[in-house]
């Protein structure tokens, strides 16, 4: 039974991130998307959340907000995958359920 | 797969309607069907036809007008959230004595209750949350 949890804040702005991936179980997926984007950026104080989980939880971050905010691929944790709109709908039919982190 | 979109803020104020609307839109051209968008609390201001944005800027009312068109969708506003925020339609309008031409709600949006939202969220397979 897996989940795809729906990031949409920074996580230097609340803990939703945190939160979610201290709740998300093997095989889960995690989007990151809106401002969420800036948790996907590595060398910052939260890389560390992400990276813990590596392996056990994928981790997704959605394009076009990624673009809206200039932050380039290279600048992205390595095992982050960049999804697009289609790639976004593709994943909540591909996990059984969605939860939104608000 | 059949997909129920719930949108709980006003355009222009977060992004979730932006979201929402281009999710809806993607899916919708990947072949999945939707079976409901319900708007709820601020979400309601999505669907008011007095909605007029600066030209250069996206018309986020217009856009789910013209992809409910397109697509045959239900679109739905919270009849409660919709009254608070003086979304109506012809009935309300007339109903609270609002006088001629008041009623605002958008073309292919109707006003209907939260039972609606639970249909969504029982017929369908994923209902998909986008807020603040």
């Amino acid at each position: 039974m897996t989940t795809l949890h729906m990031v949409n804040k920074s996580p230097f702005e609340r803990n939703a991130m945190k939160s979610c991936l201290a709740h998300a179980l093997e095989g889960d997926g995690v989007i990151l998307f809106e401002d969420g984007v800036y948790g996907a950026v590595k060398g910052s104080a939260v890389t560390g959340d992400i990276q813990g989980k590596a392996g056990a939880v994928k981790v997704y971050v959605l394009g076009p907000d990624l673009a809206a905010r200039g932050i380039a691929d290279g600048r992205l944790i390595e095992g982050i995958k960049v999804v697009d709109y289609p790639g976004f709908v593709d994943l909540v039919t591909s996990h059984e359920r969605t939860q939104s982190w608000l | 797969m059949k997909l129920s979109i719930l949108v709980n803020e006003g355009p222009y104020t977060h992004q979730a309607s932006d979201t929402a609307y281009q999710f809806t839109k993607a899916a919708l051209e990947k072949g999945v069907e939707i079976f409901r968008v319900f708007f709820y609390n601020d979400g309601v201001n999505n669907g008011t036809r007095l909605t007029v944005p600066p030209q250069d800027d996206r018309n986020i009312q217009k856009n789910w007008s013209e992809l409910g068109e397109k697509y045959k969708l239900d679109l739905v506003v919270c009849i409660a959230a919709a009254q608070r925020r003086g979304i109506l339609d012809e009935g309300e309008a007339k109903r609270h004595g609002k006088g001629e031409g008041a009623a605002n709600i958008a073309p292919g949006f109707r006003i209907s209750g939260l039972g609606q939202l639970i249909e969504a969220g029982i017929e369908a397979e994923r209902l998909v949350v986008f807020g603040d």
